[in-house]
């Protein structure tokens, strides 16, 4: 139920423009795995071709052993903001991957409630994502991919757009909601602190390849926090993000 | 982009008018009510008078002569049978242009191939004015009745056709994307995502093709109908029926009117409130 990607020698690119070159990387099945790195060093370039949706340029991208060659109901992917169809309901949003999985009509209404109940908006499904705010959106938007049962989630920046409140408190969303699910989650950030509160472990990308790997210490434990050894992590990734 | 637009105007004006909407809506209605009393007025005024400035009112009939008609043919039933053969060849001509210009506009807009192979030949015969489809018309219909048709649908579906291009191109690459990632298909993608995300624009086009409709259908009834409202308005001018001329103008406008209100009342209700 959760998926392992292997990233061997891989180019990526749009257009005449490569952005990665020659990138290696293992994501192990149901890790946590958050990716940081200046803007525009092809973070949003390597998920969307983890999701499918951009085709490799040379190299091997494959998940759980098997070439990836287009967009896979496992392999979900969670946009930074606006990705809701803003003419359905909340409801009607999380029962799209229902409905494209063929879930009957009366099971799509029952699920949909459960996940929006997950993200603590059982009272807002029949709201348009127009009317929600942005922390509501992505919370929508998180029960819209959990809906989907996906073996992996490729999250881009889920909260860069977001309040530090509404950020912090989704943080903790996303560490409930994922303790109930086994998919495997590749993370896009900016925010060292959340990386190092969400991932098992973060990789810090530059235009060379992955600079440096590291294992989180006691992955998304708070108490933790401000903790030497994890201050070392935070120092470590902040100087090979320079 | 005309919802996002239209959101906030609402918001403020609720705000900004929480107390006396009773009293300004009834003052604007009077005023518009006003604007089209004193316009009959003056009409009334410059026929009765017979003036003679630069243009010359001696021959128009006054709108008392006019509604005298009007009452005359109201009792009628040949007016009722011209008003209905005018409304079924527009409703005609209408649909299979919403129909085929909504397909044809997302087909230009989502296919590079089919855009190459379709966009030429639009680009070509778009700008021909409809009504100059009337030989070709001719021409090619057996039957006059059709050739109307062509005609009405001809000139109602560009605008449509343009109007839904245009929305399907502007519509952001995410949606598409969030509903691929899930699984969907094409036609998932296009049921989903395409057509609803296109909606408010398709309906700006729909709109307009109904405008040009009317102006068409009315223009080719007067050249080669034998009922409906356009043939009747040129035959009375032909055997110097003046009055009978305005009211045919004058059901026209009210024809065009309630259609228009029509496309624009489904919108909102189609489209909603996003
Ligand atoms: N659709 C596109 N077409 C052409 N070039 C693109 C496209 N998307 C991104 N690029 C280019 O690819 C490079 C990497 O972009 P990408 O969006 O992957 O960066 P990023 O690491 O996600 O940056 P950020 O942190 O700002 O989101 C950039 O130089 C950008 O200009
Ligand atoms: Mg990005």
């Amino acid at each position: 139920m959760s998926l392992a990607f292997h990233i061997n020698g891989v180019s990526l690119g749009h257009g005449d423009e490569t952005v990665v070159r020659d990138l290696d990387l293992d994501i192990r099945p149901g890790e946590v795995l958050v990716v940081v790195g200046a803007s525009g060093c092809g973070k949003s370039t390597l998920l969307r071709s983890l999701a499918g949706l951009l085709p490799v340029r040379g190299g091997a991208l494959l998940a759980d052993g098997a070439p990836i060659t287009g967009p896979s109901p496992d392999r979900a992917l969670v946009f930074q903001d606006d990705a809701l169809l803003p003419w359905r309901s909340a409801r009607r949003n999380v029962e799209l991957p229902l409905a494209i999985r063929r879930v009957p009509r009366g099971e799509r209404r029952r699920l949909a409630d459960h996940w929006l109940a997950q993200v603590g908006l059982a009272d807002h499904g029949d709201r348009r994502p127009g009317k929600l705010s942005g922390g509501m959106r992505q919370r929508v938007q998180l029960a819209r991919t959990l809906a989907g049962e996906p073996k992996a989630i490729l999250m881009d920046e889920p909260f860069g757009a977001l309040d530090a409140q509404t950020r912090a408190a989704m943080q903790r969303l996303l560490v409930d909601v994922l303790r109930t699910t086994p998919a495997t989650v590749v993370f896009i950030t900016h925010d060292v602190d959340e990386a190092l509160y969400l991932g098992d472990r973060v990789a810090v990308l530059g235009p060379e390849g992955v600079r440096t790997l590291i294992d989180v210490p006691e992955p998304r434990d708070p108490a933790t926090r401000g903790t030497p050894v994890v201050r070392a992590a935070r120092e470590e990734i902040l100087r090979s993000l320079t | 982009m005309t919802t996002t637009l239209a959101a906030p105007a609402r918001e403020t004006r609720t705000e900004s008018s929480p107390k006396r909407p009773a009293g300004r809506q009834a003052s604007r209605w009077l005023i518009r009510a006003a604007s089209l009393v004193t316009a009959l007025l003056i009409w009334q005024w410059l026929t009765a008078t017979d003036a003679t400035l630069w243009i010359r009112f001696d021959r128009l009939p006054t709108p008392v002569e006019v509604a005298g008609q009007l009452g005359l043919l109201l009792r009628d039933p040949l007016y009722y049978l011209d008003i209905a053969q005018s409304l079924v060849r527009i409703l005609t001509g209408f649909a299979l242009a919403a129909v085929a210009g909504i397909a044809a506009g997302i087909a230009v807009a989502r296919s590079r191939l089919l855009s190459d192979l379709l966009q030429p030949l639009f680009e070509v015969v778009r700008p021909i004015p409809a009504i100059a489809l009337v030989p070709v018309a001719i021409l090619l219909f057996p039957e006059n009745e059709q050739g109307i048709v062509f005609i009405t649908f001809t000139a109602a579906f560009f605008p449509i056709l343009v109007s839904t291009r245009h929305a399907v191109r502007a519509l952001p690459t995410v949606w598409e994307d969030a509903v691929r990632t899930m699984g969907g298909g094409r036609w998932r993608v296009l049921l989903s995502v395409v057509l609803p995300g296109a909606l408010p624009g398709v309906f700006g086009g729909l709109s307009v093709g109904m405008g040009v409709a009317w102006i068409c259908v009315i223009s080719a009834e007067m050249i080669s109908g034998d009922y409906g409202v356009g043939y009747r308005t040129w035959h009375a001018y032909t055997i110097v029926d003046y009055p009978a001329v305005l009211v045919g103008m004058i059901t026209i406008g009210v024809l065009g009117f309630a259609t228009a209100g029509a496309v624009e009342l489904l919108g909102r209700r189609v489209v909603g409130d996003r």
